[in-house]
């Protein structure tokens, strides 16, 4: 049966709204064991309301984006400030193979949660740390949120309309940093059945971003050039954009990159007399005159729904899918056919929808087990089976306010 | 020459352009021997497209390909001939992973499907990354960066707050989702052979770029599932209008993430206004995104009277999540990122000096190395003739028939 390509591995969570929690929740989908430390001091804040889709939610168990971003997880909740914590803490930490934070620089060291810490009562331990601008240098203690990580890392520079504001970009841009710390553990995993060693990586979420634009980089350091934004342009082909289609705010996005795409997509589209014009006969002319060859191309897209366009344009051969809303992917055919949506039960949210991770595995395939837990929901298993305790030493530490 | 995470293991690319390359390149930087295949005599579409030194097209000398290419070995080869079919299956044989992003039936009709290649090499993972999987309805369609940009989900949300609905959905900038597809796949990859580590079996791995930015973008995904939540580019409203977001100043913009109650009284001591603190006006995030109205103008005034790095510093200094939206020069003479050694330079023998970012996360054991990308076919001999056994007679007819 599968078990997860990551069977047998424990990782201790100690992280709030995004970042830190999706990196564990990939290794959980791999069918990795995460404990989520939470504190009382400061529960995740997922756990109450979503900074990018606006909402909020009452009490501490009912939100489906904390649900989202903590499946198949359990939960114990501590009060870490509390100088009895950090020993219990450590217990976990000892226990497991991976520990994932992303604290500002500093704060798991004042807990006395810190690498060197960790590493003296579990010395193989792979200890990720995710921060906004990582553990060293002159800005470590700065922080900030996803749009933040956009902004200093130059995609949102790139990013908008040429004659429009930046546009920082919020969730995918903590996401993109959790898989990348995900497959930064697990090579380092790799490296540890080898060689039996741990260590800790360092992750900076603005480097993540910047490392996604390389050649953006280059063509500043090989010719002086500062790239700006240019909204969905290219730099050498025409038509690349989206266009209006038929209906309410309908949107059909057309790349196309060769002559051979050229001719087909003006066969498909009936050969209009425009497209014989000597300023569309090959793709230097095309760029050139790219506002009028899009004012053009819209007057066909605007005739068709963005599914027609896509259905005549790719049985020819030419990059057109539609611009969808999240609605729109829950009703497409393809999505509906591969999609990693699930639905499952929540005790207290009730009926939900999560999403599965992006990948399809043949031999393991990543898994939705249970929804997110309950706040504090395992404190009686970890505490108890996990580290061995006595009901008693459970109940004193529950009077003394270090467990909750 | 420090320790490597993934030493010893060998990797196929049979990938061109973004996506694929990118996700071998994080195994070759982190030591995998990647032995990459191109096109004999034009080599990967990514060497066509620039940044160029000088803006001057050489296919050696693409940053493109430099930066995606890293520490791989390069050699020529066309499979469809029935030798160089047999020289692709040698490879396949010697290799622990073949990555490949080449359409469905191409691989269906070269005779390279999983359960074939299988047949070569039980043990063998093979990731294959496509616009939209393996399988569906749209299995067999085309997508560029464009367009993937709008059918995952993302391009129909941006540009929030868009100065018009009648304006088009955007892409994100640069090839940016394209890398970030290529970090996914190389995620599934390493926890695959994790796995192959413990049980000793292979597997398939079907990643599709169009599912693997939707999961950057899950958290919309589930708040339409669940919550009926389908937002478009409109205006920001509720709790994630009251982070503040983009602001002009005398310089440029700023991002402000005031994502919670205690930011905003940061930042009301920040811009002189301490008092606000108490107003009554102000008490929660959900009573600013109210009021906000009156206390714009006055904000607005005093950002565009102080340029973005003056804000930056003062503001994070008090513990303000708030950032400058960086140009590209900028980033690269960023003292943040020079302190963590973030560009690095990299003597090419074709391209001379290059500059480009590291891996995004710094490990204390085995620390991330990039060397050259390789010229095309510079390690024919090496591959072909000491791994594969041909001799140097045998090179001189391959090349002559086209194969390498």
């Amino acid at each position: 049966m599968n078990k997860g390509a990551l069977q047998g591995i424990r990782v201790v969570e100690f992280a709030q709204f995004w970042v830190g929690p999706y990196t564990a929740e990939i290794l959980t989908f791999l069918g990795a064991e995460v404990i989520k430390v939470e504190s009382m001091r400061r529960l995740d804040p997922s756990r109450q309301l979503s900074l990018t889709t606006g909402q909020t939610f009452t009490g501490v168990d009912q939100s489906t984006v904390f649900n989202d971003l903590n499946l198949n997880k359990l939960d114990v909740c501590l009060d870490l400030t509390h100088p009895k914590a950090a020993g219990v803490a450590k217990g976990l930490a000892k226990a497991s193979d991976v520990l994932v934070q992303n604290n500002r620089p500093g704060v798991m060291e004042r807990l006395g949660l810190g690498y060197d810490a960790i590493r003296e009562v579990r010395p193989d331990i792979i200890y990720l740390s995710s921060s906004a601008r990582g553990s060293d240098g002159p800005e470590r203690s700065y922080g900030g949120f996803a749009p933040c990580f956009a902004a200093l890392s130059g995609l949102a520079e790139i990013t908008g309309y040429a004659d429009g504001p930046p546009f920082a970009e919020s969730g995918r841009i903590d996401l993109l940093s959790s898989t990348t710390n995900a497959f930064a553990i697990i090579a380092a995993l790799i490296y540890r059945k080898r060689t039996g060693k741990g260590q800790h990586i360092d992750a900076s979420s603005s480097e993540v971003i910047s490392a996604l634009i390389g050649d953006v980089f280059m063509d500043y350091a090989m010719n002086g050039r500062v790239q700006t934004r240019r909204g969905n342009r290219d730099d050498i082909f025409a038509p690349h954009n989206c266009y209006r289609s038929k209906g309410d705010d309908k949107w059909i996005s057309i790349a196309i990159t060769n002559d051979d795409e050229w001719r087909a997509f003006v066969d498909a589209i009936g050969n209009p007399d425009w497209t014989r014009e000597e300023r569309f006969q090959d793709a230097f002319l095309r760029k050139q005159n790219e506002e009028e060859l899009d004012r053009l191309v819209s007057q066909w897209t605007i005739n068709h729904t963005h599914y027609e366009a896509m259905d005549i344009l790719q049985r020819a051969g030419v990059a057109a899918v539609p611009s969808l809303s999240n609605a729109e992917l829950y009703q497409d055919p393809h999505f509906k056919e591969r999609g990693p949506s699930m639905e499952m039960v929540h005790p207290v949210i009730g009926k939900t929808t999560a999403l599965n991770a992006p990948w399809k595995m043949s031999a393991t395939p990543p898994t939705i087990r249970r929804h997110s837990p309950l706040l504090g929901e395992h404190n009686n298993y970890i505490f108890g089976e996990l580290l061995g305790m006595s009901q008693e030493e459970i109940q004193a530490l529950i009077d003394e306010k270090v467990i909750y | 020459m420090g320790k490597k995470a993934l030493e010893g293991t060998k990797v196929l690319e049979y990938a061109s352009f973004v996506s694929g390359p990118y996700c071998s390149k994080l195994l070759a930087d982190l030591g995998a021997e990647v032995i990459k295949i191109e096109r004999p005599g034009v080599g990967d579409k990514a060497r066509e497209r620039g940044p160029f030194p000088e803006d001057l097209p050489h296919p050696e000398k693409s940053g493109l390909f430099l930066y995606l290419n890293t520490s791989k070995k390069g050699i020529t080869l066309d499979p469809k001939s029935t030798t160089g079919k047999k020289m692709f299956l040698e490879l396949v044989k010697w290799a622990d992973i073949l990555i490949e992003d080449k359409p469905p039936k191409e691989m269906e009709g070269l005779g390279f499907t999983y359960e074939e290649l299988k047949e070569v090499n039980q043990q063998l993972i093979m990731t294959s990354i496509t616009p939209y999987g393996e399988t569906g309805p749209y299995r067999d369609y085309k997508a560029y960066h464009l367009n993937i940009c709008h059918v995952g989900g993302l391009g129909y949300l941006m540009p929030p707050n868009s100065p018009s609905l009648e304006r088009e959905p955007l892409k994100a900038g640069g090839h940016s989702v394209d890398c970030a597809c290529g970090v996914n796949a190389a995620l599934a990859t390493v926890s695959a052979l994790y796995s192959r580590g413990v049980t000793g079996e292979g597997q398939s791995i079907d990643v599709s770029k169009q599912e693997s930015l939707m999961n950057l973008v899950r958290v919309y995904a589930v708040a339409y599932a669940n919550d009926k939540v389908n937002p478009n580019r409109g205006p920001i409203m509720g709790t994630a209008a009251a982070m503040g977001g983009l602001k002009k100043c005398k310089d440029g913009y700023i991002i402000a993430t005031l994502a919670e109650r205690p930011h905003w009284a940061r930042f009301f001591k920040l811009i002189g206004k301490p008092e606000w603190d108490e107003d009554e006006r102000f008490k929660d995030t959900l009573a600013i995104a109210d009021h906000y109205n009156e206390i714009d103008p006055y904000i607005s005034e005093w950002m565009m009277s102080r340029t973005r790095y003056e804000i930056y510093h003062q503001g994070q200094e008090l513990g303000c999540p708030i950032a400058p939206v960086r140009s590209i020069d900028e980033v690269v003479n960023d003292p943040q990122l020079k302190g963590r050694d973030f560009f690095v330079e990299v003597d090419h023998p074709e391209a001379g000096k290059t500059v480009f970012p590291r891996g995004p996360y710094v490990f204390s054991e085995t620390p991330w190395q990039g060397n050259p990308a390789p010229l095309l076919g510079q390690h024919n001999e090496e591959i072909y003739c000491q791994k594969l056994g041909y001799t140097k007679e045998d090179m001189v007819r391959l090349r002559e028939s086209g194969i390498i």
